[in-house]
């Protein structure tokens, strides 16, 4: 029984790290029908910003380990966020009104271009986050000695996802970006300007994406410069499996591939956990094509 | 001066055009119908009005001033609001949350509520359904949302584009009907209808549109009274 919680717990802290990112392809397939293929490197690069920062420019010596984890946790996710809206405009923007594949193909580029930059500037072995940045406090949940960290990052993922939710659903602003997701010209009708809802989108799914990766860093220790390939992959699985175009679908899609990943290595064996996870997903497309919470409605005409 | 000025507006799809130079213009407190077969171009001409399509040649001036260097989302802020072809109501979000779409560009809160108030008096329904998701109204209360929803930006001139189509009589005659205590709230109106003689009945002046051009523009009855428009559009 203990075991099968703390696989649980440790389930949700890595199912909430998948949904942070799987809500940045979410979002911007949701605005642009387009699968930002460079939104794991956005990942890689949060993770190793966050190095940087806490180590090379020493701010946790400065701010003390903790002060530190959260200034940098402030600072990755805008530093990211800057970049996703750049990258928007310089490969995104102008190919717009290109047909489909153009926009695909310079999303492709893009992730090579980040992946060969973060191997460029940092090399190509791993890094280690130092292990003093890694909360080392255990706290006894029902008898058990949990982690502190892991409550931490589900703590932080579950806060994060709560924020962005009621942003969309209680703000104008997030009304706007989901009138845009669903009609674009009716969406300029109302006075919404759509590029500037794009921009919006490109910054918080790239600045949700790159908390993702400094909290990566801290859970796992180790980070490098193809994270973005695997994490990115299994967040656009949890995406698809909630439903891509749909922001609870990819919180759901992303805690639940967490836990089952988690479980399968557990009980069955580490080597399966992919293997498993994929197996889900397909049965899941299988009885539901458009993910588990895609396309609740169906819009008359 | 005229409240709406269209000069010579030409349209193109890629290398298609659809509008061949179309005159028209629309006096503040009018009700104008534009009429045409399938394919005139009338859609079109209602789309460049918000900007939606940029025309390739001509002006269009609102209060006297061009629209054509303004973005699309600006438009509505200039006054001039739209029930668009299809109705494009945001069928996942609800009644009310279109609503208040609507009303994107309005700032002054107090104003959006008496606007709402107004709206739901015009369409009681919409207050019933205020909480339904857009997408699973019926489709005659999908256009009152969407006459509603362009009501919400409190405009001086309100495009409505078939609002007719598909609707029931009984609902056609309630939508007319609305449309007529629009107008006498003080918001004109531009009203394309495949529906002509409801249309003319309801407006002062009409413009009749073929393949990109407007062929003939009269007063509302002279163009009821025409043999060639009896002819083509109101059933001989
Ligand atoms: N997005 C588009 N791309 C290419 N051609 C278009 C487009 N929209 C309209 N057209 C063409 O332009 C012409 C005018 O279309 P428009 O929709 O304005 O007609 P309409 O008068 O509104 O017709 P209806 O009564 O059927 O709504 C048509 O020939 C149509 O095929
Ligand atoms: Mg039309």
């Amino acid at each position: 029984m203990e075991q099968f919680f703390q696989q649980l717990l440790n389930g949700l802290a890595v199912g909430g790290i998948y949904a942070l990112v799987a809500l940045g392809y979410t979002m911007v397939y949701g605005v642009l029908k387009l699968i930002n293929f460079a939104h794991g490197d956005l990942f890689t690069i949060g993770a190793y910003l966050g190095l940087t920062l806490l180590v090379s420019c020493n701010l946790s010596g400065i701010l003390g380990p903790a002060a530190a984890v959260l200034a940098v946790f402030v600072m990755v996710a805008l530093l990211v966020a800057l970049l996703g809206c750049l990258l928007e405009r310089a490969a995104y923007r102008p190919l717009r009104k290109a047909n489909r594949l153009s926009a695909v193909v310079s999303a492709l580029g893009a992730s090579i271009f980040f992946q060969n930059a973060v191997m460029l500037i940092y090399g190509a072995r791993f890094y280690v986050y130092p292990d003093y940045l890694r909360p080392d406090f255990t706290v006894s949940l029902f008898g058990m000695a949990v982690p502190g960290v892991r409550l931490l990052v589900i703590a932080a993922s579950v806060l994060l996802m709560l924020a962005l939710w009621a942003f969309i659903q209680r703000t104008r602003t997030g009304a706007a970006i989901r009138a845009v997701a669903i009609d674009q010209g009716a969406a300029r009708l109302m006075g919404i300007n759509v590029n500037r809802v794009i921009s919006l989108v490109f910054f918080i799914g790239p600045g949700l994406g790159g908390a993702a990766g400094l909290m990566v860093g801290i859970y796992y220790g180790q980070i490098d410069f193809t994270m973005g390939w695997s994490y990115g992959l299994k967040a656009f699985t949890a995406a698809i499996l909630g439903g891509i175009g749909n922001i609870p679908g990819a919180m759901l899609g992303g805690l639940l591939l967490g836990v089952i990943e988690a479980l399968a290595a557990g009980y069955i064996a580490i080597a399966w956990k992919d293997a498993i996870a994929f197996l889900v997903l397909i049965l899941i497309l299988i009885i539901r094509p458009t993910g588990i919470l895609g396309e609740r409605t169906a819009d008359k005409l | 001066m005229a409240l709406l000025e269209l000069k010579g507006i030409r349209v193109r799809y890629g290398n298609v055009e659809a509008l061949h130079g179309i005159d028209l213009s629309v006096e503040e407190g009018e009700i104008v119908t534009l009429l045409g077969a399938n394919g005139a171009g009338k859609s079109t001409t209602l789309l460049t009005i918000s900007g939606l399509v940029r025309p390739c040649a001509g002006d269009v001036l609102f209060d006297g001033r061009s629209l054509l260097r303004i973005p699309a989302h600006d438009v509505v802020r200039q006054g001039i609001a739209q029930s668009p072809e299809g109705r494009r109501v945001f069928g996942t979000m609800t009644v009310l949350e279109n609503l208040r779409l609507g009303a994107f560009s309005v700032r002054d809160k107090d104003k959006c509520e008496k606007t709402l108030e107004w709206i739901f008096d015009l369409f009681p329904r919409l207050f019933e359904r205020r909480d339904q998701l857009a997408g699973t109204l019926s489709g005659g209360e999908q256009q009152m949302l969407a006459i509603g929803r362009a009501l919400m930006a409190q405009p001086r001139l309100l495009l409505l584009d078939e609002p007719s189509l598909g609707l029931a009589p009984l609902f056609v005659r309630s939508i007319f009907e609305t449309v007529r205590n629009i107008s006498a709230s003080g918001v004109t109106v531009l009203l394309v209808e495949q529906n002509a003689r409801a249309a003319l009945k309801l407006a002062s002046r009409g413009y009749v549109l073929e393949v990109g051009n407007v062929v003939m523009h009269d007063t509302a009855q002279n163009l009821l009274a025409d043999p060639s428009v009896r002819e083509a559009y109101l059933g001989g």
